[in-house]
């Protein structure tokens, strides 16, 4: 927002600067941005509004006195509390390895780290279905310890942290490798241990940037769609994540409840709209 | 508050309602939600009636070979309903999990209700589709899903055939005819659902290839914006249903699998599958709900393509028919 402001001074009647464009030129790009941005995310984003309470209140509320809706909520939350954390420790020490580290292919590693932005999602369910699947590598032996993995809640959280891995690792990588380990040394020198080193110097320094991936990592993990479906198996009030129940309600003609809910998942992407501001003036900030 | 307490309650009970003896997964295909959410009401109704037994039913939807695909790969139904005998023969052949004479071992086949394929077009019909030969017309899009995930698409797509072959009587021309009909569809949908969506509800096509049950549907969710058409020939589709075998066995679900498939052929069921549009087999229950099932000249399977382990290969497995009229597209 910010930024717009900046290259559009209030001032234009004064012969304008030769660094700056004309009036022409601002009004055009700055309007095709914001006719842009208003087409493609504010409509669609007041449509699902509008949908949801095509019925009103009650009708919005009625949409989540269902047994399949509740369950399919409480799973999400589910698979979101393993996957975040699990992410941020493993963004933690591949940002840090990454950051403080020089080694051979490290430039692969980090290639590896963004793997998850540029492969299809439904890659990512579909090599668990033949590693895990039933005539998948690991099938057999899985089959024979009754271990179930694909069509069931570890498949779905696999998947999961493949397509959210990224977003703590790209995130805390630059910063850290900007932020350098001279503070980290002193602190070494001066006779603390690993943990507090980690604790009292490079979490303060790395905390907003963190929680900005933390928060990223949680809205993708609970709006991810395509590997879920791939090994979902989509069993209503068993497998059923939120995105698979909104397609199912809205297969089923029942478009109130499944704008309701999906009110739901957009209410989560402006909460962390407003969050990621938040975090990044603090990370401005500090 | 009220409606704050019966969400929560409805939380608790979603994550308390597993106290059921039996839990069997129905995996089916895309068009039958309706039906089995219905049917799995009375069928838990009956077995706690005539055993005493608490049995509840879970349900995944989906297209008939792409749902074959995950009980493949190891989705653990319990039983299997799916579009076409076809894709029951592949989770037998491919996995094991089911014997292979499962079609002898329930009635007229294992095909509990039929069905079969009918036009849908916009209200007033103003491309004026009236039959097959309409469809290859320049300018008409026609919406069928996949051929290669939908078991309804198979059927539409035979039926297609079977008209091509007795108007022209020659299979280069109904290979023509049918590469034609192609050329016409602008998306192919990976179920019969999605497509249902895409014509009604997205408003894209002008005449929907459908199921007849999808078709009574869109005129319930959809009143007085389409009209159905019966073509002067269509094909006798006959999903069927198999208790997937050594997935039951596993979970000890044998017995009840076996009654759950039974009791589609009871009156009450059979009722249940005439109400939701789809053709009993019973004949109280075909006479009470005749006036929706117009008479019309049906081919079968077995009778026109020999099995359909014989169509399959012949039209829709890599470099059949199929392929090779949609990859000359």
């Amino acid at each position: 927002m910010a930024a717009i402001i900046d290259i559009a001074p209030a001032h234009s009647s004064r012969p304008r600067k030769a660094t700056s464009d004309s009036l022409f030129s601002r009004v055009l790009i700055i309007g095709t941005a914001v006719g842009f941005m208003g087409l493609m995310f504010v409509l669609p984003l007041v449509v699902i509004f509008q949908e949801a309470f095509r019925k009103g209140w009650e009708g919005f509320i009625e949409a989540f006195d269902d047994r399949a809706t509740m369950h399919a909520i409480w799973l999400t939350l589910k698979v979101a509390a393993i996957t975040v954390p699990l992410n941020t420790l493993f963004g933690l020490a591949a940002a840090w390895c990454v950051s403080r580290f020089q080694f051979r292919g490290k430039r692969f590693l980090t290639s590896l780290i963004e793997l998850p932005l540029w492969v299809s999602p439904v890659i990512a369910g579909m090599v668990y279905v033949l590693l895990f699947g039933a005539q998948g590598l690991f099938g057999p032996a899985l089959k024979e310890h009754g271990i179930k993995i694909i069509f069931a809640l570890p498949g779905i959280v696999l998947s999961t942290i493949f397509v959210t891995f990224t977003f703590v690792a790209r995130i805390l990588a630059p910063q850290m490798e900007a932020q350098g380990q001279a503070e980290e040394e002193a602190a070494m020198t001066l006779g603390a241990n690993g943990f507090q080193m980690f604790w009292r110097v490079t979490l303060p320094k790395i905390k907003w940037g963190l929680l900005y991936g933390i928060i990223l990592c949680n809205a993708r993990s609970m709006g991810e769609f395509g590997a879920v479906s791939v090994v979902s198996g989509h069993i209503r009030n068993k497998t059923n994540t939120v995105p698979l129940h909104i397609e199912v309600l809205y297969n089923e003609y029942q478009f109130v409840p499944a704008f309701a809910v999906a009110s739901m998942l957009a209410l989560l992407a402006l909460v962390t709209l407003i969050l990621k501001t938040l975090t990044t003036t603090r990370r401005g900030a500090a | 508050m009220k409606t704050r307490i019966s969400i929560l309650s409805a939380v608790l009970l979603g994550l308390t309602a597993h106290a059921a003896d039996f839990e069997l997964l129905n995996v089916s295909y895309d068009p039958t939600r309706e039906l089995y959410t219905e049917f799995n009401k009375a069928f838990a109704k009956h077995y706690k009636e005539t055993t005493g037994k608490k049995v509840s039913v879970d349900q995944s939807h989906g297209g008939s070979g792409k749902q074959a695909r995950a009980v493949i790969d190891g989705l653990e139904a319990d039983v299997v309903t799916l579009a076409l005998a076809g894709d029951i023969d592949v989770i037998g052949q491919q996995a094991g999990l089911i014997a292979k004479d499962w079609q002898k071992r329930l009635p007229n086949s294992s095909a509990p209700y039929t069905s079969t394929i009918v036009f849908v077009v916009r209200k007033d019909n103003p491309k004026n589709i009236q039959d097959w030969g309409d469809l290859v017309k320049e300018g008409v899009n026609v919406i069928t899903p996949n051929p290669k995930t939908s078991g309804g698409a198979r059927w539409n797509y035979l039926a297609a055939w079977a008209y091509a072959l007795k108007k022209t009587g020659s299979e280069a021309k109904a290979k023509e005819f049918i590469a034609a009909l192609y050329k016409n569809v602008p998306v192919l949908d990976t179920g019969a659902r999605a497509a249902t969506t895409t014509f009604a509800q997205r408003g894209i096509g002008d005449v929907f290839l459908s199921w007849e049950n999808e078709a009574w549907l869109i005129q319930r969710e959809f009143p007085g914006q389409t009209k159905i058409i019966i073509p002067s020939i269509s094909i006798l589709a006959e999903p069927t249903v198999a208790v997937v075998d050594k997935n039951a066995e596993k979970k000890g679900t044998a017995e009840v699998a076996k009654a759950y498939l039974e009791y589609l052929y009871s009156p009450v069921a059979q009722d249940i599958i005439g109400k939701n549009y789809y053709r009993p087999r019973n004949a109280a229950a075909a006479a009470k709900y005749s006036a929706r099932f117009p008479k019309l000249n049906l081919v079968t399977i077995d009778g026109d393509f020999g099995g359909w382990g014989k169509a399959q290969k012949k039209h829709f497995d890599d470099g059949g028919i199929f392929d090779q009229i949609y990859s000359g597209k």
